[in-house]
Order: C-alpha cells, then structure tokens, then sequence
C-alpha cells in the first residue's frame, strides 16, 4: 500500500516537473515569436509582405514549407549575408539579389527566423539563438 | 394637424434625402494643382470666362522597350503616375504591391493605364526595367515603366505629379521619394494622390477611379 502511495506521488512529480519545464519551452518560443514578429515587420515585410506571399517573382515568398524545412540551416547566413544565388521556391525561379543585413544580431536572427518557420503555414518549432552562431560557421 | 404636420416632415426628409442622394450620384473628384481664369470674348462680345487647370506637359522618356514613350501613349486614358526605382527596398515594394492589387482590377479595362517612372537614373535602364515589369508579371503595353534624364525625370516628379524626389547618401537604398500613387484624366489634370504603401489609401484610388471613369464616360 505504502509503495503504491510513494510511486504515485512520485510520478506526480515527475509529470509536474516535465510539464512545467514544456511550458518554460513553449513560453520562450512564444517570446521569440513575438519579438520575431516585430523585426520581421522592421526588416522583412516590406518585400515579403504581411502574410509571406512575397511579389511576384521579384521576392520570393516564404510559404514554402519543404524550402525552409531544407534550407534552415542557411537561413541565417542568407538574412545576414544576403543572397544572390539562383533559388526555386514554391515552383516559381528567383535570380534576384537579397541585401546584407549585417547590423542584425544573433538573438535578433533566431527570433525571425523563429518566426518565419512558424507563420505563413510553417511550423517548425524552436531555433536557438546559440544555433545562430553554429550556422554562420556554415554559410555557403 | 399633428398627422399635417408629419407629413410635411415626412416630406421635407425625403425631398431632402432625393437632393443628397442626387448630389451623390454625379460625385465629381477635385481638379488639382495651379489654376488661372482666362477672359475670352465669343462673338457678340459677351465676356467669358474659362478656367485654365494645370496639366501634365509633354514628356519623352525611353520606356521598358528602349523606344520613346510620350503622352501620344495615354491619349484618352486615365492614368496612375508614380516615382520608384527598381532596387529600393523601402517603400516601393509596397507601392507596386498594392498598386498590382489596382492593375489586376483593371487589366482588361482599355481606358485605364499604368506609368512608374524611375528616379535611379544610373542604374534601371530600360533592359533593368523590362525586368522588373516581367518579375512583377504585368503587361507593359497596359504598365509602362520609363527611363529618363534626372532633371526631366525630377522636375516632372515635383512640378507636375507634386511628388519629392531625390538623392539621399543617408537613405539606406541612395534615393528619397514619396510614395504618391498620382490619378490622372483623360484631359491630363490630377484628380488625386493616395499613399501607395497604406491599404486604406488604396482602397479610396479604387474608389475615386470608378468615380473618375464613370465622370469621363
């Protein structure tokens, strides 16, 4: 009897614990969100616009799940960097030329970057801002 | 008395709604810029007066095309007029973006056109345009975009369609300029600007240009 009692109030615990830690989680990815919001609105909207459709085949759009999912970890070379490589995004070609942003900081990247790959039909959860670091070592 | 007395209330609302309503209907939009009166005699010697408005004078600028574009082009047509530069990375893609939202309206309307001049005169030149129009995915007998010598391009921006343009070392793309979106008639008059990187503003040049169409029919 007594061990059932200790065992269950044990798992209690535990479950609280790893529940309180999820919402730690998800309350920092809700910051990032946000903030990410206001810098994308700053740096971004004006050629990608509001919703992510982009223009034409002037500005690509950032609704393309697979795109983003593929090239995650050169989204910070390529917002820091900017690009002018050729890319395909949702079908349509883009040869166009993406300006640096070099002023922008690491923890301001993730926050974008968290929320581009989680609006406009994107869901990929959480990107650190210690990732940003380990990415910018990759660029291509 | 008090049933009279409705009624003539009932009455004076309605004839007055009717006025309103009427006023209405032949809704007219300002004639802007510089105006002068001019005195004319028709032949019994009666004293006429006329008014003079300002108009768009002639331009020549090279379009998309690399031919001339002058205003033999919009001969019977309302226009939109506005001042970009191909890699401004401020306001213009909001401009082109809501200015499209006008152009897809009114794609298939033959008395409706399109005119973005360039204030970049280093660098968009008209193949740089071509390909801006072709990315944008507009139809450039409809969408002219026109390519020309600073001060023509400059002194047209401010004198006549009353838009500020210049260069700025400080502005994060070399250029400054405001994003009027500049409706012309049929008679080159400006009959309105809207602010082409604000929704709400765009939603009124939509509903002034039905206005001026219906006006000019």
């Amino acid at each position: 009897m007594r061990k059932t009692i200790l065992l269950s109030i044990f798992s209690i615990v535990i479950c609280c614990i790893i529940y309180s830690c999820q919402n730690a989680a998800e309350m920092e990815q809700a910051k990032y969100l946000s903030g990410g919001k206001d810098l994308y609105i700053k740096y971004c909207q004006n050629c990608h616009s509001a919703n992510g459709e982009g223009l034409g085949e002037l500005y690509p759009a950032l609704t393309d799940t697979v795109f983003l999912k593929e090239n995650k970890a050169q989204l910070a070379c390529i917002i820091k960097n900017g690009s002018n490589k050729p890319m395909v995004i949702n079908g349509k070609k883009y040869n166009g030329k993406m300006p640096a942003f070099k002023q922008i900081e690491n923890i301001d990247l993730a926050k974008i970057i968290v929320y581009i790959t989680n609006s406009f039909g994107n869901k990929q959860g959480m990107y650190k801002f210690e990732q940003v670091a380990t990415d910018l070592e990759g660029c291509k | 008395m008090i049933k009279i007395k409705n009624t003539i209330a009932i009455a004076t609302l309605l004839s007055l709604s009717i006025c309103f309503y009427a006023c209405n209907s032949d809704k007219k939009l300002p004639i802007y810029g510089q105006r002068e009166a001019q005195i004319t005699k028709d032949a019994d010697g009666n004293e006429k007066v006329d008014t003079i408005y300002q108009t768009i004078p002639n331009f020549k600028f090279l379009n998309q095309d690399s031919t001339y574009l002058t205003q033999d082009a919009f001969k019977g047509k309302i226009y939109i007029a506005d001042f970009f530069f191909t890699s401004c990375t401020t306001i213009c893609p909001i401009m082109h973006r809501n200015l499209k939202t006008v152009y897809d309206e009114y794609k298939n309307n033959p008395d409706v056109m399109f005119l973005s001049h360039t204030i970049d005169f280093k660098y968009d030149k008209p193949s740089i345009l071509k390909n801006y129009a072709q990315k944008l995915g507009v139809d450039t007998k409809k969408w002219q975009f026109v390519y020309g010598p600073k001060e023509e391009v400059y002194s047209l921006a401010e004198k006549s369609y009353l838009t500020v343009v210049g260069e700025d070392k400080t502005a994060p793309d070399g250029y400054m300029h405001q994003g009027w979106l500049v409706l012309i008639d049929k008679e080159k008059r400006m009959r309105g600007a809207y602010d082409g990187t604000k929704e709400e503003q765009v939603a009124k040049l939509k509903e002034d240009l039905k206005t001026l169409i219906a006006e000019e029919k």
